[in-house]
């Protein structure tokens, strides 16, 4: 079973469920795919035992061969690559921009001179170790780097079928989000009940309806703002699956990096029947 | 010498569009025989890439000289590698910028004077 968490907005507690949810299950792997800031290693403390680089492929040109006519330029989706002509005096050029580049391999597949070879460009790491019982995997992409989706890929190629995982999504609804739960069974939503949470929870919902991944919703400082996230979910059918109120001891705990579960024991119930309820659900589905 | 200068709309009397990646429209204007053509900007809804692929059609063009407000540093690479002159900071109507550059009122610029997605759109 693969659950993914996510929220529209950041700063709900995405991370702090995740981790918690980790720690008070077994034989469970962890992915932090919020690989522009990953910070669950911040609270679980793993001891990294291998490294890899993470490659995209971005395209090289052979000066030799090219004959300037344009066509990795024209199926550049990504409008990476400008070609500059030969004005008689000088010999054309290509440009190419890899910050725009996603890396699709269309410009040396169509290149008529076959003058383009794919080189590789490394734009972060992935790291993998242990922390209190839990396989722990986790990205970091280089400062400076744009282009997060083929990173958390990499991550997720790490995914262990055999034990729960439990992935850590960056915020948001746009393809970094989309490349994280796009593998999961189950999504939780982690929002707050204020305005901003719900306008970013509906953008989520839209997402996830979209792709087809089953949701509920863990709605973080529960005794704050108002009712409307809890009216939102009523009226849209969707399952509250847990509710974790404003209190200063879980801010505390958060602030010096230990886990929740760890020091407010109580909480590990909480988060196993939030799991069981999660397993309910997908066989109420399956059904 | 064919020159090109951003512009809102498709005369002479237009103003410079501040931005030339996503500028609104450019002007190719001929400066031996005074005959101008004038083509929509179809780059500037991209998300990313615009101010290339301007570049792009500047240089296709065989233009010698651009006339703009702000060029971004993907442009200015574009426009600088194909030999073409840059000059920013350009205001007014097209006639006027197309006036001050026969007077050399105008400096090239040879760095970018804005950074990347400036001229995107709400922004």
């Amino acid at each position: 079973m693969i659950i993914s968490v996510a929220s529209g907005k950041g700063g709900t507690g995405k991370t702090t469920i995740a981790v918690n949810l980790a720690l008070s299950l077994r034989n469970v792997q962890l992915l932090d795919c919020d690989v522009e800031e990953p910070n669950a290693h911040i609270f679980l403390k793993p001891e990294i035992k291998e490294t890899f680089s993470a490659f995209i492929p971005i395209p090289e040109v052979d000066s030799e061969k090219c004959n300037t006519c344009g066509k990795c330029r024209e199926v550049c989706a990504y409008h990476a690559i400008a070609v500059i002509p030969s004005n008689g005096e000088t010999k054309g050029s290509v440009l190419v921009f890899p910050h725009l580049c996603h890396g699709c391999g269309a410009c040396s597949l169509l290149c008529p001179q076959k003058a383009i070879k794919e080189v590789h460009k490394e734009i972060g790491i992935v790291e993998i170790g242990t922390a209190k019982g839990i396989q722990f995997v986790h990205g970091k992409l280089n400062v400076g780097e744009v282009m997060s989706p083929p990173l958390i890929r990499q991550v997720e190629d790490r995914i262990d079928p055999t034990k729960t995982v439990i992935i850590d999504a960056p915020p948001g609804t746009s393809c970094p989000v989309i490349a994280a739960v796009k593998k999961s069974d189950y999504c939780i939503l982690v929002t707050e009940p204020t305005p901003f949470g719900l306008n970013d929870l509906v953008l989520a919902v839209e997402v996830l309806r979209k792709i087809r991944i089953p949701f509920g919703v863990v709605i973080n400082r529960s005794d704050i703002g108002d009712d409307k996230v809890d009216k939102y979910c009523q009226g849209n059918k969707i399952p509250i699956l847990l509710r974790i109120p404003f209190d200063k001891g879980i801010a505390l705990l958060y602030s010096r990096g230990i886990p929740l579960v760890q020091e407010k024991v109580e909480y590990k119930d909480k988060f196993r029947k939030l799991f069981d309820c999660i397993n309910k659900l997908s066989v109420l589905k399956a059904k | 010498m064919k020159i090109c200068i951003t512009s809102e709309g498709k005369t002479l009397d237009s103003k410079v569009d501040p931005r030339f990646g996503r500028c609104q429209n450019f002007i190719f204007f001929d400066t031996d025989t005074g005959n101008f053509e004038a083509e929509a900007n179809t780059n500037s809804q991209f998300q990313g890439g615009a101010g290339i692929q301007s570049g792009q059609l500047v240089v296709s063009k065989g233009v010698k000289a651009v006339l703009t407000g702000n060029v971004g540093p993907n442009a200015h690479q574009v426009l600088s590698t194909a030999g073409v002159s840059i000059f920013t900071g350009v205001s007014g109507t097209v006639k006027e910028a197309i006036d001050g550059y026969k007077h050399g009122k105008y400096k090239p610029a040879d760095a970018p004077s804005v950074g990347s997605k400036f001229g995107m759109p709400n922004k």
